[in-house]
């Protein structure tokens, strides 16, 4: 490692593996964007890089003539990212200056407090860590995003155009409204709307009934002292050890044999019983860091338990209760193993049953992403709207996966 | 002068409370017993039994009506019939009440008697396959009227079939069966290969990303619901994203790879043999990654801030930092997540069945249990799937308690 801690070796090295991450980067963002062949060259990027990573110790004029040099070489088919021929030539500007401006921004940012001669240990690792995060963004950003952009854009396009070319997803925008055929015929020919209807029934009445269940539940195992308390308090979690499919396959049997099969009726007594104790364990603790002296004021003034429960700890838990409904609407929204297995009847799908019965060779995938697309749609609004409670929901209950 | 001491024992006040406990975690007793509890002792009862799917519906005395004939020659036709084409029905009877319409002439059938207006006819036993006719010969002076009462009142059946469910015939060969062969240490290793890598990987991947968020900035809310996006998302939307970004004919991955010089010509990501095992771990990885990566900042950021300016100025260096004062704070919450990654990890099933079906050597246990039980047919043989399961998960469970009582975390 210590030979590496000079600035002339340090410079150009990061500077190399930085030029390559970013050709490729725009290289990959513009066919998506543009569906023209795009592709970073290899050898030019970490040669080019490596020269611009020196450039960049000499000071803040050598950053901005190599970021043009960069731009200029690009264009004339020498730069990092090569471009095919039958590129727009708008595209290849944007996409070669965006190859030199965020190189060279780049490394500006990391080398700023390297110099030429022998560095300490801690400007070497400062450089690192600011390589490795700069890194860091853009590979979360484009694995999280590319599957979702691949998602809608799907959606949006038709099989044929598809086939043709797998990399263009740009939208012919004169079409307008006819765009979003693939929605339109999701909820005319194949009944999406009920199925919208079913899961958001299903998932309210099962968020209902967990907080119902688990809201008494939690409230003994906080604040009441009995005997197999501590032992309690821990199994809650154990059921959550027990795998669905293990369960599903003699909840089938007894459905089968009931005729509770294919039936929302079915599904709305299992789906709670999933959620309860997650429900109760992630209420319990929150009940645990209430102050327990105003519940016993409340019970000095002549309230019941049970008046207490209601009148003090549910108010004073609004937020808790918040979080719990919003995870435990996601789990029902989510579900797919039992709605799968148990229900036949496509009047009574959830929205992941349906998406699963489009996954079919004759129905154009257009139609199956249009279904993923409706069935993420609401979840994520929900859960950009109100983050705050989400994020926390999540980490205090330990979320099932 | 006595001293006030406290009451031993339990008091009344602590026995009211500890019944008002009771009571309220009854409800939550209840169905947790009636869905988790007892279908996990079904499963052991199941997987000693040799039942196939067709099996749940045991066999049964199916009955129909009609009348025959006309004039003088008429006659109500019962036609019993055994549900099930290879398995014995015993003791059948047939009661249905004569209508008073029609009267009876000629005789009976043997196993039949008329009581009043009841009749009622001891069928005996039936072979599977096999029907039974009885003819009860009648005279009506409208035949219309009389075939409408008779054959608008319904003939009650009874008869018992021999239900696999619940006889005592108990057999080992499920268990033999799966245990047979190369496919289960196959299956195990496959299980045990997607576990580890993913757990670990989801580990890793989610330390990374919460130290790149650990840090306040603009756009950083924004960049951390961004990356809850995976997890948040239903499973089958992203699974079948995945397909179809990773299509072997019309994928955008396939066509990038292709264009870049990568690879020279389209990869079967989910259908070739051990790519497709690296490929439904890379999913898990990048599915539940958010979910370590939310853990994870979330102790990062009740970190004391005095420690780390101290070791400022002692002059450690950031890997330093990272090494000998992060590392040992997260250990807990890393062991804790690896524990419970771990096991869910194992149940898995969903993303698995979406992404390859169990094909081309990515069948874990979970899907084993599928694909015996519904893809073969064979419930006996999934429910002892499902037991071996159940076997390594009580295994783990004993771990994760130890740990557990350590950890105070979660």
């Amino acid at each position: 490692m210590s030979a590496l801690r000079f600035g002339y070796i340090t410079g150009p090295v990061i500077g190399a593996l930085w030029c390559f991450i970013i050709a490729t980067t725009v290289a990959v963002t513009m066919s998506f964007a543009t569906g023209d062949p795009y592709r970073p060259s290899l050898l030019l990027s970490l040669l080019l890089g490596a020269l611009a990573g020196g450039a960049t110790l000499y000071g803040r004029m050598p950053v901005l003539g190599a970021g043009v040099a960069m731009t200029l070489l690009g264009l004339v088919g020498f730069g990092p990212m090569i471009s095919g021929e039958n590129a727009g030539f708008l595209g290849q500007l944007i996409g070669h200056a965006a190859v030199g401006g965020f190189t060279m921004l780049g490394l500006h940012v990391m080398l700023e407090e390297c110099e030429l001669g022998s560095l300490t240990r801690h400007e070497f690792e400062e450089a690192v860590i600011r390589f490795l995060t700069g890194f860091g963004y853009i590979f979360f950003t484009a694995i999280v995003l590319i599957p979702f952009y691949v998602m809608v854009m799907t959606s949006l396009k038709n099989q044929s155009e598809l086939l043709q070319n797998p990399l263009d997803f740009s939208l012919d925008l004169s079409k307008g409204w006819d765009l979003l055929r693939s929605y339109t015929e999701l909820f005319a020919d194949f009944n999406f709307g009920i199925y919208l209807g079913n899961s958001f029934l299903i998932s309210v009445i099962t968020v209902f009934i967990t907080l119902a269940f688990s809201i008494p539940g939690a409230y003994a195992v906080a604040r009441l002292r009995f005997k197999g308390r501590a032992a309690f308090s821990r199994s809650i979690l154990l059921i959550y050890m027990v795998p669905m499919i293990v369960l599903a396959l003699p909840i089938y049997i007894a459905f089968s044999m009931t005729g509770l099969r294919n039936s929302i009726i079915g599904i709305v007594l299992i789906y709670p019983v999933t959620t309860i104790p997650v429900a109760l364990y992630m209420l319990q603790g929150y009940f645990r860091g209430l102050p327990g002296e105003v519940e016993e004021a409340g019970l000095m003034d002549g309230l019941s338990r049970l008046q207490v429960i209601w009148k003090i700890t549910l108010p004073l838990s609004l937020p808790a209760m918040a979080s719990v409904s919003l995870y435990v609407f996601m789990i029902a929204w989510n579900e797919f193993l039992l709605a799968f297995m148990l229900l036949d009847d496509p009047s009574k799908f959830t929205l992941t049953r349906g998406i699963a019965s489009l996954n079919s060779s004759e129905i154009p995938r257009q139609h199956l992403m249009a279904g993923a697309v409706i069935a993420t749609v609401p979840i994520m609004v929900l859960f950009l709207g109100l983050e705050r409670f989400m994020t926390k929901g999540l980490t205090a209950g330990s979320v099932k996966g | 002068m006595t001293h006030p001491v406290p009451p031993t024992g339990t008091t009344p006040l602590a026995r009211r409370e500890a019944r008002l406990a009771w009571g309220l975690l009854a409800p939550t007793l209840i169905s947790v017993a009636l869905v988790v509890v007892l279908p996990l002792l079904a499963i052991f009862w199941i997987s000693f039994k040799p039942i196939a799917l067709a099996d749940l519906r045991p066999p049964a005395p199916v009955v129909r009506e009609s009348l025959r004939g006309s004039d003088d020659n008429m006659r109500i036709e019962y036609r019993v019939r055994n549900s099930s084409q290879d398995k014995l029905v015993t003791g059948v009877t047939l009661t249905d009440n004569i209508p008073d319409l029609v009267t009876v002439t000629g005789d009976l059938p043997e196993v039949c008697s008329l009581n009043g207006q009841t009749l009622f006819c001891d069928v005996g036993d039936i072979e599977g396959g096999y029907n039974e006719r009885l003819r009860i010969p009648i005279a009506a002076a409208d035949k219309d009227a009389a075939e409408e009462v008779v054959e608008g009142s319904e003939p009650s059946v009874t008869g018992s079939g021999d239900n696999i469910l619940t006889n005592t015939t108990f057999t080992f060969e499920n268990f033999a069966r799966i245990f047979d062969g190369d496919e289960f240490w196959e299956v195990l290793w496959v299980t045990l290969f997607y576990t580890v890598v993913g757990t670990i990987g989801a580990l890793v991947v989610g330390l990374f990303a919460a130290m790149l968020l650990n840090k306040s900035f603009r756009g950083q809310g924004i960049l951390r619901g961004l990356y809850l996006f995976p997890y948040v998302a239903p499973v089958i939307a992203v699974a079948f994203s995945w397909l179809i970004l990773f299509d072997p004919f019309s994928g955008s991955a396939n066509a990038l790879l292709v264009q870049m010089g990568v690879a020279p010509s389209a990869i079967n990501f989910f259908g070739e043999r051990p790519l497709a095992l690296i490929m439904v771990t890379v999913f898990e990885i990048w599915r539940y990654f958010p979910l370590s990566f939310l853990f994870i900042l979330a102790r990062m950021q009740s970190i004391d801030t005095d420690m780390y300016e101290a070791a400022d100025m002692d002059g450690a260096s950031p890997f330093q930092k990272f090494w000998y004062l992060s590392l040992p704070q997260l250990l807990g919450i890393l062991s804790v997540l690896f524990l419970l990654r771990f096991i869910w990890t194992f149940n898995k099933f969903d993303d698995i069945f979406l992404l390859t079906g169990g094909n081309a050597g990515t069948r874990t246990l979970t899907v084993n249990v599928y694909e015996q039980a519904f893809a073969i047919s064979n419930i006996g043989a999934g429910a002892a799937v499902a037991v071996v399961i159940f076997c390594c998960l009580l295994l783990f469970s004993v771990f994760f308690f130890k740990f557990m009582s350590q950890e105070e975390g979660l």
